[in-house]
C-alpha cells in the first residue's frame, strides 16, 4: 500500500496482532484484529462505506441527499467521513452521554448532531430517529441496526480477513452492540468451520440505561434476529466496566496496543474463552483505538474513579 | 438454597423498591418461580405464560446469559448471582 486514490480505499484490511502473552491458558493463543487502524480510527468505518455504497446502487440515496442515522458515535463519524468525501449531508442523532471526543469528531467531520436522553441510551437514539425519518421522507434512512449491509460488510470483508490470516482460529469474541460484526464474521467462520465457538460480549447497558419504564421499551436489534442471532452464538457474557478498563490498560501495559474501553471488554472475554478452552487460537476484535477515551482519563487516574465515570457514558 | 437476585430499575417497583432479592431454588426456572411467589406483580414479566423468557429479558447466572447456558434449567451452585436486565441496543 502506498498510493491510494481515495481515503475510502483505506477502509479494512486491518492488522491481526498475536498479544498470547496476555493469555491465561499457556494452550491457548490470543489475536486481537486492530480496527482502529481504519481512517476514522473504528470498526465502524466498514458499514458506513457498505450502507452508503449500498443505498447508491438501489436508489435510496440520491446525490446531494442527507443521511439520518442513530449512533453512539462511532457509526456516525464513519458516515460524516464518508458523507463529506462523496458530498452527502450527514445528520446523526446521538446519546447525550457519549465521550466527548465522539461528539467533537462528528462536528469536525461537518455532521449535524441532535442528541437524545442520555437515560435512554442507544434505544432512545434509535427511537428519535425512527421518528424524524417519519416524519421527514426526504431523509436517507440506512438504519445500521437493520440493514443486512451492516453484517454483509462483515461477511464479506472482517470475516475473510480473519480466516485468510489466521485459518487455525477455534474461537471468535467480539462486542455485541448492532449485532452486526458478530452475525457477519460469525457466519462466515462457521461456514468456513463450524466447530469454531462465537462468543458475545455486551457491557451491562441494561443496568446503565435508567430511563426504560417498561419491558415495552426493550430493544432487539433486526440484524440479530434476521441472522439468527441466537443459534449462531455459543456464549453470551457481560464484561462490567471495571474489568473492561483493567484489559484496556493491560492491553497498552503488556501489548503496547492502545486500544478503546470495548477493545478492553472483548479482551476480557477472550481471556475467558481462553481459560475455557483445553488449547485453541481465539481471535478478538478491537472496535476502535484510544484517541476519543482519553477524557475518561482511562489510562491516567485511579480505577474507581475511571470506573464511575465510565458507568455513565455509552463507551460501545 | 438462597441465591442473590438483582434486579434491574424498571423491576424494582414490583419488589417493594429492592434492587437485590433472595431466590430459592437449584435451577434459573426454580428461582425464578420462587421470585414469583414472593413478589406476585413480577409474574409474566420474566418468563411469559408460555414458559419462556420474554423476548426483551435477559437472565444472567454469574454474568453468563442463561439462554446460552441452559436457559431455564440453568442449574445453580451456592453464591451464584442471577441478573435480570432489559434488553438495550448498543452500537
Amino acid at each position: 500500500m502506498a498510493r491510494l486514490d481515495s481515503i475510502l480505499d483505506l477502509i479494512g484490511d486491518t492488522p491481526l496482532v498475536d498479544v498470547s502473552r496476555l493469555s491465561p491458558n499457556p494452550r491457548v493463543r490470543l489475536l486481537i484484529k486492530l480496527e482502529g487502524q481504519n481512517p476514522t480510527g473504528s470498526v465502524k468505518d466498514r458499514i458506513a462505506l457498505a450502507m452508503v455504497e449500498a443505498a447508491e446502487r438501489d436508489g435510496t440515496l440520491r446525490p446531494g441527499q442527507t443521511i439520518l442515522e442513530p449512533s453512539s458515535g462511532n457509526t456516525g463519524i464513519g458516515l460524516a467521513l464518508v458523507c463529506r468525501v462523496k458530498g452527502y449531508g450527514l445528520k446523526v442523532v446521538l446519546p447525550e452521554n457519549v465521550s466527548v471526543e465522539r461528539r467533537q469528531l462528528l462536528e469536525i467531520f461537518g455532521a449535524e448532531v441532535v442528541l437524545s436522553p442520555g437515560a435512554e441510551g442507544s434505544n432512545g437514539a434509535v427511537r428519535l430517529a425512527e421518528k424524524l425519518a417519519a416524519d421527514t421522507p426526504e431523509y436517507a434512512f440506512l438504519y445500521q441496526y437493520g440493514t443486512p449491509d451492516n453484517p454483509g460488510a462483515h461477511y464479506r470483508g472482517t470475516g475473510p480477513e480473519i480466516w485468510r490470516d489466521c485459518p487455525e482460529v477455534t474461537h471468535f469474541v467480539a462486542g455485541l452492540g448492532t449485532s452486526g460484526t458478530l452475525m457477519g464474521v460469525g457466519r462466515y467462520l462457521k461456514e468456513q468451520n463450524p466447530a469454531v465457538q462465537v462468543w458475545a460480549v455486551e457491557p451491562p447497558a441494561g443496568e446503565l440505561v435508567q430511563g426504560l419504564r417498561s419491558l415495552d421499551e426493550g430493544y432487539i436489534p433486526p440484524v440479530f434476529r434476521d441472522w439468527g442471532g441466537a443459534e449462531l452464538l455459543d456464549r453470551k457474557l457481560i464484561v462490567r466496566p471495571r474489568e473492561s478498563i483493567e484489559w484496556t490498560r493491560r492491553l497498552l501495559d503488556e501489548a503496547g496496543i492502545f486500544a478503546g474501553l470495548s477493545s478492553g471488554a472483548a479482551m476480557a472475554g477472550a481471556a475467558r474463552a481462553a481459560a475455557d478452552a483445553d488449547e485453541g487460537v481465539v481471535v478478538t476484535l478491537a472496535p476502535d483505538g484510544g484517541w476519543k477515551y482519553l477524557s475518561t482519563g482511562a489510562w491516567t487516574d485511579p480505577l474507581d474513579d475511571v470506573v464511575e465515570r465510565a458507568s455513565r457514558i455509552i463507551y460501545f | 438454597m438462597p441465591v442473590e437476585v438483582r434486579l434491574p430499575t424498571m423491576f424494582r417497583g414490583d419488589a417493594a423498591g429492592q434492587a437485590s432479592v433472595k431466590a430459592n431454588g437449584g435451577t434459573i426456572g426454580e428461582v425464578l418461580d420462587d421470585l414469583v411467589r414472593q413478589f406476585p406483580r413480577l409474574g409474566g414479566k420474566i418468563v411469559t405464560d408460555d414458559g419462556t423468557l420474554h423476548r426483551f429479558v435477559n437472565v444472567y447466572c454469574n454474568d453468563e446469559d442463561v439462554r446460552y447456558l441452559d436457559k431455564l434449567d440453568t442449574k445453580l451452585a451456592d453464591d451464584d448471582i442471577v441478573t435480570i436486565l432489559p434488553a438495550v441496543a448498543g452500537g
